[in-house]
């Protein structure tokens, strides 16, 4: 008898924490954590994508929260360093309890994160561009820009429509261009593409005509592709025009933004590059898919802040749906389930272009991503 | 191959005379004080940087730039006043690296003032290259080579035949005597970051439209001009003149005959090289009188 009331009170008290643990769980906010390089050389990458977090973060709780619960953003400045990266990610998962990841705005700060989370086990989504970031497929590890590869690829199977076999890689001697020249090295072969002349130049160089005097004299060169971002890619446009040279010239999508047609000025005019459907939002046909999501972000982000949209500022868009959806569909914050859920998003369509994610791929895109555009008399001309 | 020959070289030369023109910069302070002012390449980051603003919004090119080398000269004066001024009685080596903290602060300064993007300024006299035996040159680099020579022209008459600019040898030379002399060897550091600072709003300005601008640019433009100055001796105006084009056409016939990636090296080299065998530079010369 004692025994059966013990443990009748037992059973009450087991409810009720059970109840109560459920009281909390539904009021509990939902914790996103992120590490972004709003100050320091990735500043023009960290500060949009910290200003959309923000907006978007509270877009969320003003339409009610992720399943009815608070969302809670907590950001870290990492100033572009990779160390204090891992610091940060260490922090928000030890310290903050952060339920996600989303962050990392460059490759070099996510990579140093990506062994704080994989060991700790919290999802991750990382909006820099670097393959290395989801390939291999690490456990927890996901991101929403396109990578240099796909940007590659979709150049030189352009090249291959317009009967271009023989081209000059002139790329820049940084983060961005070094992988874009290393991925291009290797992709060039399977699309039929041969690279014969390899020339570099200092992000920071005045003047490259030298290298594209060069470029023009290799023989049979057809094309001339520049992997690059910032100035440099504006200064070896200008150079080009200064140097006559008649050949096509390809940039990455490194300068898919107003600001390179802005310093090239009409050298820009011809260049042909691979951009995300963000950036020609206006050109797309209304049978597009991808048209009134990046129409729509573009017109709240533009109306916000009052400057052109940027790429990154949508990656950070992406990332933050992407994991909202995918803790809506697990029915809470378990961290194995909204990774699982967040391997299983299909179909998502982003400012990046449609996701379909596998265990496979961490990514989700599709070459389809990118559009190839022409620069005429000073805009974007969508060419696919 | 002649033609190609004379691409790189003219390569060269744009590059190497904006190099000239941000390491005469470092001659001036360094002949006044023998600081050598690491704040140098934000002056010309500052000049084009407001010269651009201007530009964009409105305001006539010559008003605009006189208006930004104004603008950058009250900040070379601030910075001696408030920066280096109050570390007197400091060594050279503490005021050098006061003007390391100066520069990272103009850094940080002009990214709030201004923002984090890219400026440019329209080229002077168009943008239609000039043509020489198949080879180009762009109009603006010469504007660039003829800022550098009317720049030192200038410098020259003022330190040679002027009497404030002998007064600021002199202190350079021995400061107390120079002040038992009654040269007023306070203001003597003002007028020289005033002069540098307009030096380096002058070469923003030129430099512009071939680079473009942004809070950072000041940072590779001072370490090049600083290379270059020191390639050419240290103090000496010509020398900092001949060592940025030696840079920089060393780096074009490198990227051009050898191979681009190694064409900084390749330059560090050769400064490496000279100074091991001319330790005061090419035109450097020992002992006091400088210039």
């Amino acid at each position: 008898m004692k025994g059966l009331v013990w443990m009748g009170a037992a059973g009450v008290a087991v409810l009720g924490c059970v109840v109560f643990s459920g009281g909390v769980q539904a009021a509990e906010t939902v914790k996103i954590g992120s590490f972004l390089s709003v100050t320091g050389p990735a500043s023009f990458l960290g500060e949009p994508e910290k200003k959309t977090l923000e907006r978007y973060v509270e877009r969320l709780n003003t339409d009610g929260g992720i399943g009815g619960r608070k969302v809670e953003l907590v950001v870290y400045d990492d100033g572009g360093a990779p160390d204090k990266a891992a610091t940060f990610a260490k922090r928000l998962i030890q310290n903050d309890g952060v339920d996600i990841l989303v962050g990392g705005t460059t490759t070099g700060t996510s990579m140093a994160a990506i062994k704080v989370v994989e060991l700790a086990g919290v999802p991750f989504i990382s909006l820099a561009g670097g393959i290395d970031i989801v390939e291999p497929v690490k456990k927890w590890v996901f991101k929403t820009p396109h990578t240099d590869r796909m940007a590659a690829e979709k150049v030189f199977a352009d090249m291959k429509t317009r009967g271009i076999s023989k081209i000059a890689l002139v790329s820049e001697d940084s983060g961005f261009g070094k992988s874009g020249h290393d991925q291009s090295l290797k992709v060039a072969a399977n699309h039929g593409i041969e690279i014969v002349a390899d020339e570099v130049y200092s992000p920071k160089d005045p003047d490259v005509t030298a290298q594209l005097t060069k470029a023009r004299n290799a023989p049979g060169v057809q094309a001339v592709f520049n992997f690059g971002f910032g100035q440099g890619p504006a200064i070896v446009t200008k150079n080009y025009k200064q140097l006559g040279i008649a050949l096509p010239l390809y940039q990455s999508h490194g300068v898919a933004s107003k600001e390179f047609i802005r310093l090239a000025g009409a050298a820009a005019d011809g260049v042909r590059l691979p951009a995300a459907g963000l950036v020609v939002a206006g050109q797309l046909p209304a049978t597009d898919p991808q048209k009134p999501v990046v129409t729509a972000f573009k017109a709240d982000y533009e109306a916000a802040f009052k400057t052109e949209v940027s790429t990154f500022a949508g990656h950070a868009y992406d990332g933050l749906q992407l994991a909202a959806a995918a803790i809506s569909r697990a029915g809470g914050t378990d961290k194995a389930r909204v990774r699982d859920e967040l391997e299983k998003t299909s179909g998502y369509v982003g400012t990046g272009g449609m996701v379909t994610m596998s265990a496979t791929d961490h990514m989700g895109l599709s070459p389809a991503a990118f559009h190839m555009v022409e620069i005429r008399n000073g805009d974007w001309v969508l060419s696919d | 191959m002649f033609a190609e020959f004379l691409q790189y070289l003219f390569s060269g030369l744009t590059s190497g005379a904006i190099y000239a023109l941000a390491g005469l910069g470092f001659a001036i302070i360094y002949n006044s004080s023998h600081v050598i002012n690491f704040a140098q390449g934000e002056f010309i980051m500052i000049g084009g940087m407001a010269t651009a603003t201007m530009v964009a919004a409105g305001l006539p090119l010559p008003l605009a730039a006189v208006l930004a080398v104004v603008a950058t000269m009250a900040v070379g004066v601030a910075l001696e006043k408030f920066a280096v001024e109050p570390a007197r009685g400091a060594d050279v080596t503490a005021i050098v690296i006061i003007t390391i903290g100066a520069s990272i602060f103009l850094r940080g300064a002009a990214q709030v003032l201004w923002d984090k993007e890219f400026h440019a300024l329209p080229a002077f006299s168009g943008d239609t290259p000039l043509r020489l035996a198949g080879a180009t040159l762009m109009p603006q680099s010469l504007w660039v080579v003829g800022a550098a020579v009317v720049v030192i022209a200038l410098l020259w008459w003022f330190f040679n035949r002027t009497l404030f600019g002998k007064a600021m040898l002199a202190t350079s030379h021995n400061r107390l005597a120079a002040q038992l002399m009654g040269i007023p060897v306070r203001s003597v550091l003002v007028v020289a970051f005033a002069l540098s600072a307009m030096l380096g709003a002058v070469g923003g300005i030129v430099v512009t439209p071939i680079t473009f601008t942004n809070y950072e640019a000041g940072i590779m433009l001072g370490l090049k001009g600083f290379s270059a100055a020191v390639l050419g001796g240290l103090g000496s105006g010509a020398g900092a003149i001949v060592g940025g084009l030696l840079v920089g056409v060393a780096e074009a016939l490198a990227s051009g005959y050898l191979s681009s990636a190694y064409k900084d090296a390749i330059a560090f080299v050769i400064i490496l090289f000279v100074l091991f065998f001319m330790p005061s530079g090419l035109f450097g010369k020992k002992g006091t009188d400088r210039v």
